[in-house]
């Protein structure tokens, strides 16, 4: 059956770009004010969603042409390496440290190790969540 | 009966009130709704009603730590009532093109 989904297509291109950068909000946030790379991936993965919801798996494919499962492996990947690298400083595994940067526009910063460490766990999460709705979401 | 610092609290009280009935109206709706739309706009405004109760508790405990819930639910509402429509409207909520 044919279905014209004009409204829904047109609200879901809108909105996937505003709970995307919510998602990346949480995710820088998480340091100091709630969120985190846990929740900011689980938004993440709802934009997706409401883009599989509003279109189809194929359009998807086009739209994102890497496996979700390779995303999940990149990010537990960037975790352990984050927690090997403190070896190369003489400290014990997944030590964590901060220093303050001067970026362009923000200014000083503190920029925490914490941040690599946690773009893993937003990796994992968004590449886990998708592989499960994708492959529950398969028919036949 | 009931003793309120200032008038403040004794509007948020009564607005959480107001809403609790609400909920449980829709709650009702839910419940004994005859067919499933029913149920799925009922659902929709129970989130509804949590953004606000949310709002308002984050009000009474004068704290901003819970502003990313209240926008957190709007969206997870949003979504869940596609899926929901979705799978009403065509049986399946994931398709793989939707052009055949």
């Amino acid at each position: 059956m044919k279905v014209n989904d004009l409204i829904l297509q047109t609200v879901t291109t809108l909105l996937a770009f505003i709970i995307i950068i919510f998602s990346i909000y949480l995710f820088f946030a998480g340091h100091y004010t709630p969120g985190g790379g846990f929740i900011g991936g689980l938004m993440t993965s709802a934009a997706l969603v409401l883009l599989l919801l509003a279109f189809d798996q194929k359009t998807m494919n086009k739209v994102f042409p890497f496996n979700f499962l390779t995303v999940a492996a990149s990010g537990l990947l960037i975790s352990t390496l984050t927690g090997v690298g403190s070896f190369f400083f003489d400290v014990p595994f997944l030590t964590h440290t901060f220093d303050y940067v001067e970026l362009p526009i923000l200014g000083e910063t503190a920029l925490a190790s914490t941040l690599i460490f946690d773009l893993g766990v937003y990796l994992v999460v968004v590449g886990i969540a998708m592989t499960i709705i994708q492959t529950i979401g398969e028919s036949e | 009966m009931f003793e309120f610092e200032n008038a403040l609290e004794a509007l948020l009280t009564v607005s959480l009130l107001i809403l609790s009935i609400s909920s449980l109206g829709l709650v009702y709706r839910v419940i004994k709704g005859p067919s499933i739309p029913d149920r799925v706009m009922a659902l929709d405004s129970i989130g509804i009603n949590l953004i606000a109760i949310t709002a308002i508790i984050s009000i009474m405990l004068k704290t901003d730590a819970f502003l990313e819930v209240i926008l957190l639910i709007g969206v997870i509402a949003f979504v869940g009532t596609v899926a929901f429509s979705k799978f009403l409207q065509k049986g399946e909520i994931i398709e793989y093109d939707r052009n055949n």
